[in-house]
């Protein structure tokens, strides 16, 4: 069972491997040169696994700060993850003893995988669930970790970050090959777009999400009618 | 001082923020409230519209380069996932794109 799901999870993951390794890599170097070593970036990447928020928490230690700002700011950059839990409820549902794990390996790009990509037939769900977020955690760790190494020798990694925003254009072609998802996806960028340009780039992930989710039940008639045509 | 307050802070907020509507909702094999599954349908692609914008949120327009090694890197990425469906190829050269034109900028 586990390695039949394995084995379909895993050619699907590649991509999040590119994109993980890359940007694992990045989190590693900068804590690396913050002064933290491998240790921590496995205590971090294992424990934590928030690839956006591990990068602040580099910038929050180099500022020294306490735990209630840590905390604080925790919630700003992470709230988005309560809209994915939100979406995911129902595809986990059903999934028993795995389901804290499920809902703690539940990353951007996790979130995003699992929204695009099928268990085959023959491999119950929770399993395909399972092994993608464990092998998406593994390529995290790895990640960090050649980073943690590597960010002691002299190399000019700069704008290896990159790899964060191309995985996600890249996600966001795959939903545009199916009709159905265009307009959620133009929402979604109109939102963001919107929310950016009034509240600036600190503030305005939370009320981008509650704005997405209104304007989604607006358009809600229109989207059921579309998904009845589709047959879904 | 040590980072482990920190990073434990870090790690618990992060981890009830992700469990929490999981572990509330859909429990016992009740099925979604309408609402609920009406979304676990339509945020998935909203979201990842959402996530491009909120990646790509540090980039300073009024500055030279104004956005140009993020725009390239943006196009390359689309254009080339597009074309050759090979979302390896299309991340690893949309970042090298990014990488050399912050330094020729």
């Amino acid at each position: 069972m586990f390695l039949r799901a394995l084995k379909a999870a895993f050619p699907r993951t590649l991509p999040v491997l590119a994109g993980y390794l890359f940007l694992g890599l990045g989190f590693g170097v900068l804590l690396s040169r913050a002064g933290y070593g491998a240790g921590w970036a496995l205590l971090m990447s294992a424990g934590i696994f928030a690839g956006a928020m591990q990068y602040v928490a580099v910038d929050l230690f180099l500022a020294g700060a306490g735990v209630l700002e840590c905390a604080m700011m925790t919630l700003a950059v992470n709230a988005r993850h309560l809209f994915y839990g939100l979406s995911m409820a129902g595809w986990y549902a059903d999934s028993g003893k795995m389901k804290p794990y499920l809902a703690f390996s539940l990353t951007d790009e996790t979130f995003a995988l699992l929204s695009l990509t099928e268990a085959p037939e023959s491999v119950p769900e929770r399993w395909y669930y399972l092994c993608v977020s464990a092998l998406n955690h593994l390529y995290w760790i790895a990640g960090s970790l050649l980073g943690a190494l590597l960010g002691l020798l002299p190399f000019d990694l700069l704008g290896i970050e990159f790899s964060m925003p191309a995985l996600f254009v890249v996600m966001l072609v795959e939903q545009w090959r199916r009709k159905r998802a265009r307009l959620p996806v133009l929402i979604g960028l109109a939102c963001a777009l919107g929310c950016l340009f009034l509240l600036g780039p600190e503030r305005f992930t939370v009320p981008a999400m509650l704005l997405v989710t209104g304007v989604l039940f607006l358009f809600r008639p229109r989207l059921d009618k579309m998904e009845g045509r589709a047959g879904a | 001082m040590s980072i482990l307050p920190a990073v434990l802070v870090i790690a618990l907020v992060t981890a009830a923020l992700r469990l929490l509507p999981v572990m509330l909702l859909g429990k016992g094999g009740k099925p979604l409230p309408p609402a609920a599954a009406f979304l676990s349908r339509a945020m998935p692609p909203a979201i990842i519209g959402l996530l491009v914008v909120y990646a790509l949120r540090g980039t300073d327009l009024s500055a030279p380069p104004h956005g140009l090694p993020e725009a390239a890197g943006v196009c390359a990425a689309a254009l080339l996932q597009y074309w050759k469906k090979n979302t390896l190829l299309s991340v690893f050269a949309a970042t090298a794109c990014y990488m050399a034109l912050i330094r020729l900028l």
